[in-house]
This record gives C-alpha cells, sequence and structure tokens, in this order.
C-alpha cells in the first residue's frame, strides 16, 4: 500500500533543490573571476589565492579551530557523563531541573545565551577573549552531545553492564570496557555536533569575546556588512567542503562498522 | 577494608558524573539568567561596566533590604513607553507564529515524500536533508543575500524567463525575512515529521479506504491526527528560536523589519545600555517560557517512553 506518487517524488525533490541550490551558487560563485558577485568574469581561483593573504582572516580561522577543537572535547567529557547520569541514575534529587536545564539550551535564543554569560563573566571580573568564547561554546555544546548520548544510551542493553559488575568488573572498567565502546558512535557525533556548532557561532561568541579574540563567523559577518565578496564566498565553500567531508567519512564509517558489527552477531547466534 | 574503600571510591565517581556537569551548568546557565534579572533593575552609566549594581549582598541582609527598596524599575517602564519595543515584541511573534506555520505547510509534503520514498533510499534522504543542517547558518543565511539582491541571481533569471520587466526588491523586505527563515529551519521540521510519519501504521489507512472513506479525508483524519506530536515538536523547534533571531533579519531585513533579537543586539552592542538590553531579555525570555517549558516536557516524556 505504500505508494510512492509522482506527487510525493515531487515535493521531496523540489525540497532538495530547495535546500541545495543557494549552497551550489555561492560555491560556483566563489570561483568567479569578477570582483561583481553577480557578473560571471570566468573561472578563476583568484579569491583563494587573496584568502591566502589575508592574515586577518587566517588568524581569525586559526582561533575559530582552537576554540572549536577545545570546546567540543571538554563538552563531549561533560556531556557523556550528564548523559550516564540521566540515563542510568534513576530519580535524584533536582532532576527535572537538571534535566531542564540540558534541553533548554537547544530552543534558547542566542543573543540571551549570550548576554547572560557576557554579565557572568563582568560580574566574577573575568577577562574576556579566547578562554571566555571556549566556556561559552562548552555551556551550549554539551547540552546538544548529551542528548545524542542519550538516545544511544537509552536503547543500550543493560544486562551487559549487570553481567560485567555481577563478575566483579570495576563501575570505571565497565564503562571504558562495555559501554564506551557501545555508545562510541554517538559520542563521536556528539562531539563532532559540538565542533560544528562551535564553528558556526556568531551571535555568542561576538557577546562573549573581548579584545584580540576574533572568530571567523565574527570575520565573515564583520565582511558581509560591508557587502557581498567573492572572498567570503571563498572561505565559506572551503568551511562547506570541510564540514561535506567530515560528516560524509564519518556517516561511511559508522555505517561499515555497524555492517561489521551485524555480520558478527550473525555468526555469533549461527554458534560459528 | 580495601573493599570498603573501594566502595566509598565508587561512591564518589558516580556522584562526580552527575555533580561536576550539573555544577556547570548551573554556573554558566542558571546564575547568568539570575544575573540577566538582576541588572534589568539597575541603572546604566558611563564607564565599565556600563551600570551600576543595585543588590549588594556583602552587605548581608540589611544591605540587601535596602537595595531592594532602591530597585530600578525604570528600564521596565521605558520598554512599555517607548513604541519601538512593544512593536519589536509583537512583530517578533508575528514573523514567528507566520513563518511557522509556512515551514510546516512547506516541510509536511517532503517528510510525507520521505516516508513513502522506497526503503532503500530513505537514509540517504534524511543524510540528504541533514548535511545542509551541518554547513554553517551564517554562510546559508549569507548565500541568499546573492541571490535575492535586485542585481541578484533570481531576478536576473525571472528577467530572462520574461516572468517580471523590472526586478523585484525582496532584499531588506520581510519576505527576504521569510525565505531566509523557511531556508533555514525547513530541516528542524523535516525531521521529526519525517520520525512521526516514518512510524505509522499503514493498516489503518488500508481499512479506511476499504470502509469507502475517500483519500484525502483518510488524510486528514487519520495521517495528520497521529503525525501531531511530532507537528507540535518541529513547530516548538521552529517557533522558539525564531522569536528571538538576530541573523536573519539583520542580513536578509529591511529597516522597518522589527525583531526583539535585533533590537537587543543594537540596545547592547550600538547604544551600550546594558541595562535595558538586560530588561529586554528577561521580557524576551518571560514570553518564551512556556513554549520552552511545554517543549521540555515533551522531550521528557517522549525520552521515558523510548527508554
Amino acid at each position: 500500500m505504500r505508494t510512492f506518487s509522482r506527487f510525493n517524488f515531487a515535493s521531496v525533490a523540489l525540497g532538495l533543490t530547495f535546500l541545495y541550490v543557494p549552497i551550489i551558487l555561492l560555491i560556483i560563485y566563489s570561483f568567479n573571476e569578477s570582483k561583481l558577485m553577480t557578473v560571471w568574469g570566468g573561472w578563476s581561483t583568484r579569491w583563494y589565492g587573496a584568502l591566502l593573504g589575508d592574515g586577518a582572516m587566517l588568524d581569525a580561522a586559526w582561533v575559530t579551530l582552537r576554540v572549536a577543537v577545545i570546546s567540543s572535547t571538554v563538552a563531549t567529557v561533560l556531556g557523556t557523563m550528564a548523559a550516564v547520569a540521566l540515563v542510568r541514575y534513576g530519580r535524584f534529587w533536582g532532576r527535572s531541573l537538571f534535566s531542564g536545564m540540558i534541553y533548554a539550551p537547544l530552543v534558547m535564543p542566542d543573543v540571551i545565551t549570550g548576554l547572560s554569560l557576557l554579565l557572568l563573566f563582568v560580574a566574577m571580573g573575568v577577562a574576556r577573549g579566547f578562554w571566555t568564547i571556549v566556556l561559552a561554546h562548552i555551556t551550549f555544546s554539551m547540552c546538544y552531545i548529551a542528548i545524542v548520548v542519550q538516545s544511544r544510551l537509552v536503547t543500550f542493553d543493560k544486562s551487559l553492564e549487570e553481567a560485567a559488575a555481577d563478575l566483579g568488573c570495576p563501575p570505571f572498567k565497565t564503562f571504558m570496557v562495555i559501554t564506551l565502546p557501545i555508545i562510541a558512535p554517538a559520542v563521536v557525533a556528539g562531539w563532532m555536533l559540538g565542533f560544528t556548532l562551535s564553528l558556526d557561532d556568531l551571535v555568542i561568541a561576538s557577546f562573549t569575546t573581548g579584545p584580540g579574540a576574533t572568530t571567523l563567523p565574527m570575520k565573515i559577518y564583520s565582511q558581509v556588512r560591508l557587502g557581498v565578496t567573492p572572498e567570503v564566498n571563498a572561505v565559506c565553500t572551503i568551511l562547506i567542503a570541510l564540514v561535506a567531508t567530515g560528516v560524509l567519512v564519518a556517516s561511511i564509517v559508522s555505517r561499515r562498522r555497524e555492517q561489521e558489527r551485524m555480520r558478527a552477531e550473525r555468526m555469533a547466534a549461527a554458534g560459528l | 577494608m580495601a573493599s570498603e574503600s573501594d566502595g566509598r571510591s565508587r561512591g564518589l565517581a558516580r556522584w562526580l558524573v552527575l555533580a561536576i556537569p550539573y555544577a556547570w551548568l548551573l554556573i554558566l546557565f542558571l546564575v547568568p539568567f539570575l544575573i540577566v534579572i538582576k541588572i534589568s533593575f539597575s541603572t546604566p552609566v558611563i564607564g565599565q561596566p556600563p551600570y551600576t549594581p543595585t543588590f549588594d549582598v556583602s552587605g548581608g541582609i540589611g544591605s540587601l533590604m535596602a537595595s531592594l527598596r532602591q530597585l530600578v524599575v525604570d528600564n521596565y517602564i521605558f520598554l512599555t513607553k517607548d513604541a519601538l519595543y512593544w512593536k519589536s515584541y509583537l512583530s517578533s511573534l508575528w514573523i514567528a507564529i507566520a513563518s511557522t506555520f509556512l515551514v510546516l505547510l512547506f516541510s509536511y509534503p517532503i517528510a510525507y515524500g520521505m516516508a513513502r520514498a522506497p526503503r532503500a533510499w530513505q537514509p540517504t534522504l534524511v543524510m540528504l536533508i541533514i548535511l545542509p543542517f551541518w554547513t554553517s547558518f551564517l554562510i546559508r543565511v549569507y548565500a541568499w543575500i546573492g541571490i535575492l539582491k535586485k542585481e541578484g541571481l533570481l531576478n536576473q533569471l525571472l528577467l530572462w524567463l520574461h516572468v517580471i520587466n523590472e526586478p523585484l526588491t525582496i532584499l531588506n523586505t520581510n519576505w527576504a525575512v521569510y525565505i531566509g527563515i523557511i531556508y533555514s529551519y525547513m530541516p528542524f521540521m523535516i525531521l521529526p515529521l519525517y520520525a512521526g510519519l516514518e512510524r505509522l501504521d499503514n493498516t489503518l489507512l488500508e481499512a479506511a479506504s476499504d470502509l469507502g472513506c475517500p483519500p484525502v479525508r483518510a488524510f486528514w483524519q487519520i495521517t495528520f491526527r497521529l503525525s501531531l506530536p511530532a507537528v507540535i515538536a518541529g513547530s516548538f523547534l521552529v517557533f522558539i528560536p525564531v522569536t528571538g533571531e538576530f541573523v536573519i533579519p539583520d542580513l536578509l531585513g529591511g529597516h522597518d523589519t522589527l525583531m526583539i533579537g535585533k533590537t537587543l543586539w543594537d540596545e547592547f552592542f550600538s547604544n551600550r545600555d546594558w541595562p535595558l538590553a538586560s530588561a529586554v531579555a528577561v521580557v524576551l525570555l518571560v514570553l518564551l517560557v512556556v513554549p520552552i517549558v511545554l517543549f521540555q516536557n515533551q522531550e521528557q516524556k517522549r525520552a521515558e517512553r523510548e527508554g
């Protein structure tokens, strides 16, 4: 009875076209020889060359990369801990406050999160800059990561952990040897999500930064306010290419691992 | 002896797994909101930081009570007096409601088509919907500037097709804001809708058609009704962040596009009035508290159902 009608096909095709055309146009126009975004002057890598000579842009890229790596790594540890507590600890004091604080940042407008963190840093007398951006990014990333890891933990067979505990395995070792390898795909996906969220953030970084720490989105934003330039298209194209490659490689690897795992399970079931 | 200290360290480790993220969120998520509320009641001054603190907890209860009596509600009174603010709130709410509805309208046929596509295609289709979500939000909004400009690609195409005789002004109007919101937030709606529609039991539709129910009526009474939880989840995921959206109205909107996220940003960065910006944030939060709490309850119920 499941029919894939022409109407269904057309709506999916149109939807995907709508999602991809702007990105593809942006990539094509980053190779435009002309300085004007709207006039096609032939293919050229001129703007990529200009990018290499733009010290401020390269500095911003370096700051962004460091912020993203540090914040997503710390956030993965904190987010995984939060997920374990949410799934395995049953009822504890302040549970609804805790899960509320995990879910709220997902929908909280960035301007509110950014303003509130800035006021915290001012109230505590912390010098703003690189590290305050890192702290801010850890805070929102860990919530996304907690939810990704949580959804994997709830589907995972608890009896494996219980068997290990019955055989005298200490909890930390059980976690490292049994739990972590099973939830690893979700932890890796969480890290990647945290990394791209950090790479992407303009509003929260603008509020929490100080002198000397300009991230790539802040740099792109200030250039865009001055007008559309092919150089910005070139930066954006590089970012898109990096993220798309990362996501595709990760999904292929995880699909292959999943297939191997299923094959191993089948063989075990067959008694081989 | 050894097992006793072992047990104690286990208890400690178990406690730390909860306590560290809990403390982190209390300090960096909850406390900042309390500070925003506090500063929204203080007076702006020229200096660094540009406000005079209103509460002084260091002096104990007595001085706290004294400072409570001096609470400045001026910022809130100002918000009601200046038309800019309540117009921004109303216009944000209106744009958020209208665009949530538009996102739903465009996303439903896509999610429905995905759920009915051949099984083998579905993981790839989901991947294709998620992939733009991984690429930068700022970049995706920026891409529309080159398309919607007066001499942009859309106008060039329409002129070339002779659909229009002179270029349309779309960029820097509310039209561009709607296009930007629909474009950026569609994946947030498609994914929960797809997850809901994909699980739908087909035998219900078969039964309805066997009993002579026309397909349109069967769609409304069965498919749409059963997908309502997904519709609500997706609508929250779009409505709440769009209400406070800054990047889209700033880059695609015009001077007459009033959205509260942009007003807050301007108040903070251009006028440097931190207490007023805080008051704007508090009122925005009050507007969003009901949808946020509803969203959380729903997500928690869903997590428990699946667990």
